[in-house]
């Protein structure tokens, strides 16, 4: 029988299958459910600072400004001793899920302010979270803002918030910086133990009808592991931070592929949601049978097997989509 | 007062500080909400949802009920099973409580009523303190006990409590509606162990003994007969007698307990008095201050307070007497019209008189008098002018003082020069209700009385309207007692927080000379000068004012707090003020910060934080020039063309003068003019819509929605364009029945609040930038002139009266005049637009009964109405009688005009002969339509004009008093859900019941709205509200179903922003329907935690998730009368609720019961749209209505006098 173990931030995991952030993950009962369908870890939603800030905020408004309207009322809604507009719905969760899985637990942090991001991430640990991912999620919108700039922020960022917390560390990028693989190397540089691999952006849509800008999720397809694929091809090798594939692993065949280019875990979400969390032993089992069938004795053994510095033709990763593309077009057009 | 060891300090109101003993006294609290008492049940309501126990270690059961009669019968059956019982109330709500108020005396069962003493609506409902209710209780056989301070608030409530265990007898514990209620004052507590050392459990339990038990059981509530009633009634007479005794002996206790020491009655003053007041309450602070002045000016004057007023204790007051005194006059804050005197006095007189005995010879002369009505000023001036009449050779009996009776001649004359402030700081703050500087003012009563070791009391006082209120705080401090219960006119400290203030109001009246004036200025130190109105200016100089800016607003934005100044304006105010150093101010404010807003988020009390830092650095002083130079006046409060009475009357009252006008200024009877809101312009808005005619497309929508009438829609033919003003926007109006006319959408720029929501239902979109709309917010500064001049070109237009554009369309409605304009409800108010619109469809012929709440105080809180007139003087009559009775008030109405109506007819068919053959045609003239009932005035006008001229003929003269009910009227009852749904239901239930025409309009905003969003029986389950702080847990009622299941009553169920046109189709149904109609409307509200600019939005997905379907129950329709407006639902429940604080709240502080009851909420709007669906299929023959009165017997009679 294969052995499908990995170490993901130095974590043993039973196999490298692990539910990564999203709704399903966001209550106790969800991360319970992870654990019985088999993830080998969770990665609890992220803490948005930005929306604990905009709450809270909004709250302070709202009820400000409705006071003392008139003598007869000072004020319109009743005063209630917590508004929980802080972390601490978060941190509850972070220490039930503790409590109610033997699995890791892994939290998810979205900062805004440096201050935010050190509190939070404190917190965060102290909530018993065994490790945690920076989902530095940011549209550099300003276009003041350089990309050094950008780069810059991200690595004090990870440097400070590594400096003030023990637990294990990774950190979860996007994949639209110029230079992947240097950021790679110094995220890693400044603190990183793990690299997760690639943010998915939220993206606005336009309705056409009603002329509006609307919020629109579209969950992954399988497609869209080819990003996280090939650069965890070239990461392997020249990293020692653990790698972790996130977007687009919907069955067996991605988790194998982006194991066999070196990641350490694959992360499911959107395939989850569609199909339930059960579906994760179906993935362990498709995976499994493939190893058998490949005569793989472990998960160590294949994993980075086919990374960019194991393959024979290594610039197949960079440029080879394109050119084969060409060629095969251009094959089949000849008469 | 002297201090217990290791006591410390609190700053708390008389609600407060009250409500603390009563909770921890009780087992079961019933409350409603009525101001100004209302505060002492949500903070009841919320000690129990948070789990604070009594003093027993159990949590209090506290229950909203339906009324305040609900709540006394509720007190009622929880003394009867032996618990311990309170309820708080005013006013009328006190009253409604009387009948219970015998029982419970009458069985002597030991309860509390804590009343925040407040006016009973007489020519005019007033919410501020007077004795006119607690008065009109006296005889239920309750004692009654009077609180003068917020320190005695807390201390005779404990008094009250213990008495009443001790006698049996229950006790009505009261004192001044908002001078006691919401003064903030500087108290010592009473903590747990005080309290537990007044009270005898022996007591608590023998009143657990008598309670109803089936192990022991007894028969009360007997009825009685003529042999026995009246000894029953006198076997419980030992008990009243030992009442004074057994307060005394509480008021004893308390004072060996805490050293602060009271008496039934009071005495202050010189031992040799000669002249001395009597009286009660608030009254009593004003009134210690000129008895010590006087007495140390040597003058013998004295005062005694009656704390306890019943049972009167005739002993007591005659010891507290001076025998010295030769001279007593005694204040009552109550008019008791026709009696020889007020209550007091009547007392006070048949106490000395009872009391003469051998001191026959040393007569006593009692004069009485009253003051203080409606929380009139009651200052020391007032109080000198007491005793200087009673110096005088003759001294008046039954005066009034405070006001200039020129009709009456009752007034004494003041010397208003006279004061009796002592050597501490007055500071008065001038904000808007919402930037928070009435809280800022609160905390910093908090700060210097609990933590700087100063004493200090806060006032606020508040104009009458929802938007842009004008709040004026009082804070008062220093090392001495503070007794002043009146407002401050000599302030050290002035602070205006709004820089346009300054055009409309003389924030500087108040100024003392010398004062620091710290003013909000958007100009710094060396611009601002200039941009002062000239009045200003003048005052600064004359008053040799200390002049500081900041930019508050700016600091506020850079720190990432919006609109929110008042920490900013807070910390500038104690670092001018220097109530404590610097340093420590600032970490002291800091902390409050923390402890007020730490709940709210991090973020919040770091942001202010940084706002505090930056304070002193934005803090300029201004250097002041020798004269004034500015060219700028203060606008006047109302334009020159404002009619006779608005000019005399209304201006006044505008200008914060009303204090000064006399008696007969003012009608007799509570009858006042309308459309008088349009010359109060406000000017409160920074941004105003502009209309681009160039993508409009006439919708009619933004005018349909405006809540102020602000937003107008006119269609004209291009010659009414001659003489436009520069600027004047009009267009072609895009419409085949009105071919070659024009259309204006024009901006009351001084009257709009600002709100945004006719921006918000703009429909169009430019196709160049798709956020630039038909309507879109500008800066008002930069288009007031232009705008001004446009519409007041606007109002000048010929109104549309064109058949082609039907009134029943959304832009035919909007042509319409409103009649309703302009009122001072909260920017974005869900209730006005359908006001307004009610006003459009049928403003010149309807009548409004109005229940209490928002619509009756934005409808006729003075000083202005917006309730209008059109061009020929017609419009809506007005009237609102109570909370509780509106819908018995409206029928009345309709009774009336019926039986005038068919006396009228009868008249006209008797006298058809003389009259000829008009008569007949008036008779005969349908009037269905607006044209129809038109051309019938134009009938009864003529009708008029021949009876003007008639003969002797009694008959003739009789039939022109009653000629016009001729002309159709529309009776419209008018109230919220607090009314419809609660305290009115029976009522209302009732009149639909009657199948009287009646048009019933319910602005249901799911909580009582005006008393501060407590919840009614309208709150629907999952949201939270005061008094459901965590989530109502029940359905909300289904009133609309109720009234259709009588069969004959026409029900709607609308919501403007969900449907216009079945809004508008629902209105004129209803008005058609000969029988009761009921229309409820979805009227979204700032207690629902929305962004009000979006108000019409959040209608739209109410009415989308199916929370608020819209139907209509049209009996008068063929075969299927429910009519299902609304399409299927579009959004969850939760989609809708979670853009709503009130729901969105709950998820957050208590995410279980958050699910739990939203799941629940979503069951109850899915059952209830599926049942709506099934009634749709349903086939009914609705009962018929009874025959009415009015055509049935007229007809008939007309009939008769034919065939004779």
């Amino acid at each position: 029988m294969s052995d499908l173990s990995t170490t993901y931030l130095g974590l043993q995991l039973r196999t490298p299958l692990v539910a990564s952030a999203g709704p399903l993950t966001g209550t106790v009962d969800g991360v319970r459910r992870m654990e019985d369908a088999g993830a080998s870890a969770v990665v609890l939603p992220s803490l948005f600072e930005e929306q604990l800030t905009h709450e809270a905020l909004d709250l302070h408004d709202m009820l400000e400004s409705s006071l003392s309207t008139g003598a007869e009322a000072f004020g319109f809604l009743p005063e209630i001793e917590h508004y929980n507009t802080g972390p601490e719905h978060y941190l509850e969760l972070v220490e039930r899920a503790k409590r109610a899985v033997s699995v890791p637990v892994i939290g998810s942090l979205n900062g805004t302010s440096p201050t935010g991001w050190l509190r939070y991430a404190t917190l965060i640990q102290d909530a018993g979270a065994d490790a945690l991912e920076l989902n530095i999620y940011f549209l550099a919108a300003d276009p003041t803002l350089s990309s050094a700039d950008v780069e810059a922020r991200y690595l004090d960022l990870v440097e400070a918030v590594r400096e003030s917390l023990a637990i294990p560390l990774a950190v979860k990028i996007g994949p639209f910086l110029s230079s992947v693989a240097n950021m790679a190397l110094r995220l890693e540089e400044a603190g990183a133990d793990g690299l997760v691999l690639f943010n998915r952006f939220y993206q606005a849509d336009i309705d056409v009808e009603e002329l509006e800008v609307t919020p629109r999720l579209v969950l992954s397809s399988p497609n869209e592991v080819r990003l996280p694929l090939v650069w965890i091809a070239i990461l392997y090798g020249r990293v020692r931070a653990s790698l972790a594939a996130t977007s687009g692993v919907h069955g067996w065949e991605e988790a194998a592929k982006v194991l066999l280019a070196g990641a350490d875990v694959a992360m499911m979400t959107s395939a989850l949601l569609q199909r339930g969390p059960g579906h994760i032993a179906e993935v362990e089992a498709g995976l499994r049978r493939w190893m058998q069938e490949k005569e793989y004795d472990s998960v160590g053994q294949l994993r980075g097997s086919m990374s960019q510095q194991a393959v024979p033709d290594p610039e197949a990763y960079e440029r080879a989509n394109y050119m084969k593309m060409l060629t095969s077009y251009s094959g089949k057009a000849q008469p | 007062m002297s201090e217990a060891p290791g006591a410390r300090w609190i700053c708390v109101d008389g609600n407060e500080a009250a409500a603390s003993v009563a909770y921890r006294l009780s087992e079961v609290i019933a409350i409603y909400p009525i101001t100004p008492a209302s505060a002492m049940g949500e903070l009841a309501d919320a000690w129990s949802a948070s789990g604070r126990p009594n003093l027993w270690g159990s949590v209090p059961e506290v229950v909203e009920m339906q009324s305040e009669a609900g709540a006394a019968g509720a007190i009622h059956g929880a003394v009867q099973r032996g618990a311990l019982a309170t309820t708080f109330t005013a006013s009328q709500g006190l009253l409604l409580m009387l009948p219970n108020m015998f029982k419970i005396a009458g069985e002597l069962s030991p309860a509390v009523i804590h009343v925040a003493a407040r006016t009973v609506a007489t020519h005019a409902l007033s919410i501020f303190g007077d004795h006119s209710d607690v008065m009109a209780v006296r005889t239920a056989g309750f004692a009654m006990l009077s609180s003068s301070s917020v320190q005695e608030a807390q201390d005779l409530a404990l008094v009250a409590h213990v008495s009443s265990l001790a006698s049996r007898v229950p006790f009505l514990h009261f004192f001044d509606g908002f001078r006691t209620s919401h003064e903030v004052d500087r108290i010592l507590p009473l903590g747990d162990d005080d309290v537990r050392a007044l009270v005898d459990d022996e007591l608590v339990w023998a009143l657990r003994d008598r309670g109803l038990t089936p192990d022991a059981p007894v028969l009360r509530g007997s009825a009685q007969n003529p042999d026995v009633f009246f000894q029953a009634r006198e076997a419980a007479s030992p008990f009243h007698a030992a009442v004074p005794g057994i307060v005394q002996d509480a008021m004893d206790r308390l004072a060996d307990r805490t050293g602060r020491r009271y008496r039934l009655v009071d005495y202050v003053g010189s031992p040799q008095a000669e002249r001395m007041i009597v009286l009660m309450g608030s009254g009593a602070g004003a009134a210690r201050e000129v008895v010590a002045a006087l007495s140390d000016r040597g003058e013998r004057v004295g005062l005694a307070i009656v704390h306890l007023f019943r049972p009167f204790p005739i002993g007591a007051l005659r010891a507290a007497i001076p025998e010295s005194v030769r001279r007593v006059a005694v204040l009552d804050r109550t008019k008791e019209p026709g009696a020889p005197g007020e209550p007091l006095y009547q007392d006070v007189v048949t106490a000395l008189t009872e009391t003469a005995g051998a001191q026959a010879d040393q007569v006593v002369a009692v004069t009485g008098g009253r003051y203080g009505l409606s929380s009139k000023e009651f200052t020391p001036a007032m109080v000198k002018a007491v005793f200087d009449d009673l110096a005088g050779a003759e001294p008046r009996n039954h005066f009034t003082v405070g006001i200039v009776d020129d009709v009456s001649h009752t007034s004494l004359p003041i010397d208003p020069s006279f004061s009796t402030e002592g050597d501490g700081v007055r500071a008065v703050f001038y904000g808007l209700g919402s930037d928070g500087t009435v809280g800022a003012t609160r905390t910093s009563v908090k700060i210097i009385g609990e933590e700087a070791g100063l004493f200090a009391q806060g006032y606020f006082v508040h104009d009458s309207k929802k938007s842009g209120t004008v709040t004026v705080s009082h804070l008062r401090f220093g090392s001495h007692p503070i007794t002043s219960t009146y407002l401050i006119k000599d302030a050290e400290f002035v602070a205006c927080h709004q820089f346009n203030f300054l055009d409309r109001l003389d924030v500087l009246r108040e100024a003392a000379p010398g004062a620091t004036f710290l003013l909000n200025s958007p100009f710094g130190p060396a611009e601002v000068w200039d941009r002062l109105p000239v009045e200003v200016q003048r005052t600064i100089v004359s008053k040799r004012l200390d002049l500081w800016v900041i930019d508050a607003y700016r600091v506020a934005r850079d720190a990432g707090l919006g609109l929110r100044i008042n920490t900013v304006m807070q910390t500038c105010f104690f670092a001018l003020s220097g109530v404590l150093p610097k340093e420590q101010a600032i970490a002291t404010i800091k902390r409050w910060v923390e402890k007020t807003y730490g709940k709210r988020g991090h973020e919040v009390v770091e942001r202010n934080w940084t706002a505090i830092d930056s304070a002193l650095a934005h803090l300029h002083h201004v250097e002041v020039a020798g004269e004034p130079t500015s060219t700028r006046h203060r606008r006047p409060p109302v334009p020159e063309a404002a009619p006779d009475f608005v000019q005399r009357v209304t201006a006044r009252m505008l200008e914060g003068e009303g204090d000064l006008l006399p008696v007969s200024a003012l009608p007799v009877d509570g009858t006042f003019p309308t459309g008088t809101s349009r010359w109060e312009k406000r000017d409160i808005a920074q941004e105003i819509p502009i209309w681009d005619p160039s993508i409009c497309i006439d919708c009619g929508k933004c005018a349909l929605a405006c809540p102020h009438a602000a937003v107008r829609m006119q269609v004209f033919g291009p010659e009414a364009l001659d003489g436009a003003p520069e600027g004047f926007r009009s267009k072609e109006f895009v419409s085949r029945e009105l071919p070659g006319m024009r259309i204006a959408i024009q901006v009351a720029p001084d009257d709009c609040t600002g709100c945004g929501v006719c921006v918000d239902v703009c429909p169009v979109k430019s196709k160049e930038e798709v956020k630039h709309k038909a309507l879109n917010m500008e800066p008002a500064e930069q288009h007031r002139d232009r705008e001004r001049a446009s519409f007041d070109f606007f109002l000048g237009i010929p109104p549309l009266r064109d058949e082609r554009l039907a009134a029943d369309t959304i832009k035919g409605s909007q042509t319409r005049q409103p009649l309703f304009e302009f009122s001072g409800a909260c920017a974005g108010c869900g209730e006005t637009p359908y006001l307004k619109l009610l006003t459009q469809l049928f403003g010149d012929r309807i009548i409004v009964a109005n229940a209490t709440g928002c619509s009756s105080i934005y409808g006729g809180n003075l000083p202005t109405t917006p309730w209008a007139t059109n061009d020929e003087g017609r419009g809506p009559a007005w009237a609102n009688s109570l909370f509780e009775d509106n819908a018995e008030f409206g029928l009345g109405m309709r009774l009336a005009l019926e039986r005038q109506s068919a006396h009228a007819r009868r008249l006209l068919s008797e006298l058809a002969t003389a009259i000829g053959p008009l008569a007949n045609e008036i008779i005969e003239a349908p009037q269905d339509t607006a044209q129809q009932i038109d051309a019938q005035r134009n009938r009864v006008a003529r009708l008029e004009d021949a009876l003007a001229a008639g003969d002797d003929d009694p008959r003739l003269r009789d039939l022109r008093s009653v000629a016009h009910d001729l002309v159709r009227r529309s009776v419209w009852i008018v109230g919220g859900d607090g009314w419809a749904y609660d305290i009115g239901a029976g009522g209302l239930d009732h009149v639909l019941a009657s199948g009287r025409d009646v048009n019933i309009l319910v602005l249901d905003t799911e909580v009582y709205s005006n008393t501060g969003g407590q919840a009614s029986k309208a709150t629907p389950r999952a949201a939270i509200a005061k008094f459901a702080a965590r989530g109502k847990s029940t359905v909300k009622k289904d009133l609309g179903l109720q009234a259709i299941a009588y069969g004959n009553v026409y029900v709607a169920q609308i919501a403007l922003g969900g449907g216009e046109m079945q809004a508008i189709r629902a209105f004129n149904e209803a008005e058609a329907w000969p029988g009761p109609s009921l229309i409820i409307a979805y009227s979204t509200c700032i207690a629902h935690g929305i962004d009000m600019a979006r108000s019409l939005s959040h209608q739209k997905d109410a009415v989308r998730s199916a929370y608020w379907p819209l139907y209509r129950y049209n009996p008068g329709g063929e075969g299927h009368p429910f009519h299902l407006d609304s399409k299927e639902p579009a959004i969850p429940l939760k989609e809708f609720a979670m853009s709503e604080a009130r729901f969105a709240m709950l998820a957050r502080t208590a995410p279980a019961d958050a699910e739990r009851l939203m799941a629940e909420a979503q069951e109850d709007v899915t059952a209830r749209w599926n049942l709506y669906r099934q009634l749709a299929e349903v086939e009914r023959v609705p009962p018929h209505l009874p025959e009415p009165a009015t055509t049935g017997s007229a007809t008939s009679q007309s009939d008769e006098a034919e065939e004779d």
